[in-house]
């Protein structure tokens, strides 16, 4: 590690550090109001409690409503986006439900889903995959559309059938597209679970996020930001991951 | 080794821009004999990679008929292999695997497909890149595993667009002697195009010189130089004067205007 960075680290942790103690401090001093700010010492305090009394149910629900929605939005979204951006007949089909579906916020959805769904993990999982489902749609479209021309070209010289070329041409070459999407989708989702569950749900991190904060808890709320920010960072972490892995042919970029 | 006929091909286009047709190559005509080598020169937008597209199997005609031994052609077929300008490799496979790819297209079982691609890439003198990815290879060396994709499916045809208009000369003149040795050590029919006049004799059994734009065989010209030729053949008076022969038979490509006869050089 070169002194230069070392010292980058420092600073960074050093003003994580100060901001720490001034949350901590100011309300302790009476300078702020604890209803408000909470503290670091109030939040690990009703963290502890939190856990200690059925928090990791809570966690636990949010978790696999996310990974259901989520996981079938990945699944149907690329088989979806690969087809349509390959084959024009489905295309002109379906586009435009895509496009106009893509536009309208999933939070306009969420009374209509409630109706239909109930206000158990049905609906959150449809939340969830609702939110994330176009972006892959759309990413994955426009990636197996961009499929470099010469590539496909050349697959066709050796005699490629269409879906040879979907396969060894198209498909590989929009992973980057997908993975994208896949991003914008995570985040996308993660906002479908915690709005779901803020309004209508009957456990997670957004319900227990909705009671506590009705009841004055900032304290509580403070913990269910963090774990939820815990939970979107190793999301990123996972597909970051995932990106170095199949684009492992990628030469180094100095 | 397949004898390729070309009789009386027209292929055309019709220009997005204003709809209007556009013939690119017209009334052609040649023969290539079974292992034979046909160089094709001619001014840029004259119907080159067109009549190369075509007799991949890329391009329908608008008339006439491309043949080899007597059968004729529709659509793209294994017995064909194309060399595109560029090397067109992809980029998510390692070298060993793109050389295989045709194989794989056409049914070939991996294990076998990549048995083939290791003897080519030998040939090509690739062998140890094998499993590095097109995107750790210099230019010279992805147009050599781009050769070498093509000499896999073990055409009858080979077809080269321009193959080494990407690299500097000194590579490229490197590559010209490779290819001949790659050539006389399999011999192929071969049709290959190419902007560069002394690239041309020195490969070739027989120039074809294009008119400019739309195409058509302005000059057939046998190249009588033994074989294996050397660098230095380029600079015997029998060379020299070939190519001054097809210097001056070279138009104007038809974009820059009116040929005043001096100006090509
Ligand atoms: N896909 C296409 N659509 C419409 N017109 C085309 C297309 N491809 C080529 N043409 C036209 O056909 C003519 C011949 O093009 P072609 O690419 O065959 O020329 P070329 O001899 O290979 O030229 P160069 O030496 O510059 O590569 C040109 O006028 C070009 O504009
Ligand atoms: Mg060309």
């Amino acid at each position: 590690m070169s002194a230069s960075r070392r010292r980058r680290t420092l600073l960074s942790l050093a003003s994580v550090a100060i901001f720490l103690a001034l949350w901590e401090l100011l309300p302790a001093l009476g300078l702020v109001k604890p209803l408000f700010t909470s503290s670091p010492s109030r939040i690990w305090t009703a963290a502890q409690w939190l856990f200690a009394n059925g928090f990791w149910y809570d966690i636990w629900v949010s978790f696999s409503e996310f990974a259901l929605g989520f996981g079938l939005a990945v699944v149907i979204g690329i088989v979806f986006g690969v087809v349509l951006g390959w084959f024009p007949t489905p295309r002109a089909m379906f586009e435009p439900f895509v496009i106009s579906l893509y536009s309208v916020p999933r939070v306009a959805l969420l009374p209509l889903i409630i109706l239909w769904l109930g206000i158990g993990i049905e609906s959150k999982v449809a939340l969830v995959f609702l939110g994330a489902v176009f972006p892959i749609i759309v990413n994955s479209m426009s990636g197996v559309r961009a499929a470099d021309e010469t590539l496909v070209r050349c697959a066709r010289s050796f005699g490629a059938s269409e879906r040879q070329v979907l396969l060894t041409v198209a498909l590989p070459g929009s992973v980057p597209f997908i993975i994208t999407g896949m991003r914008l989708g995570a985040g996308r989702g993660l906002v479908g679970i915690v709005v779901g569950e803020l309004v209508a749900a009957q456990a997670g991190i957004g319900h227990m996020m909705a009671r506590a904060g009705a009841t004055f808890q900032t304290d509580k709320v403070f913990v269910g930001v963090i774990v939820l920010a815990i939970f979107g960072l190793m999301l990123s972490k996972g597909l970051s991951t995932l990106e170095a892995r199949v684009d492992a042919w990628r030469p180094a970029r100095k | 080794m397949a004898r390729l006929d070309v009789q009386n091909l027209t292929v055309g286009y019709v220009m997005k821009r204003n709809q209007r047709d556009l013939t690119a190559v017209q009334e052609l005509s040649f023969t290539a004999r079974a292992g034979e080598f046909v160089a094709i020169v001619g001014p840029s937008g004259c119907g080159k990679t067109t009549l190369l597209h075509t007799i991949a199997g890329l391009v329908a005609p608008q008339q006439g008929q491309i043949a080899l031994d007597g059968r004729p052609i529709d659509g793209p077929g294994r017995e064909r292999a194309m060399v595109f300008q560029s090397p067109a490799l992809l980029p998510w496979r390692s070298v060993l695997r793109n050389v295989a790819y045709g194989l794989e297209l056409q049914g070939v079982a991996r294990r076998q497909a990549e048995g083939i691609a290791r003897e080519c890439l030998a040939l090509v003198g690739l062998a140890d890149f094998a499993e590095s990815y097109p995107g750790e290879l210099s230019g010279g060396m992805q147009q050599r595993a781009n050769l070498a994709r093509a000499l896999a499916v073990q055409p009858t045809v080979l077809l080269c667009d321009e193959p080494l208009s990407a690299l500097d000369a000194q590579t490229r003149e490197y590559m010209q002697a490779e290819l001949q040795r790659i050539w006389l050590e399999r011999p192929t029919t071969t049709v290959y195009v190419t902007h560069h006049i002394a690239e041309a004799i020195f490969l070739a059994d027989r120039v074809l010189v294009l008119s400019a734009s739309p195409g058509r065989i302005k000059a057939d010209l046998a190249v009588d130089l033994p074989r294996p030729r050397s660098l230095s053949v380029q600079r015997t008076p029998a060379f020299l004067a070939l190519e001054e022969r097809i210097w001056s038979l070279l138009e104007r490509p038809a974009w820059l205007g009116a040929n005043d006869g001096s100006a090509a050089r």
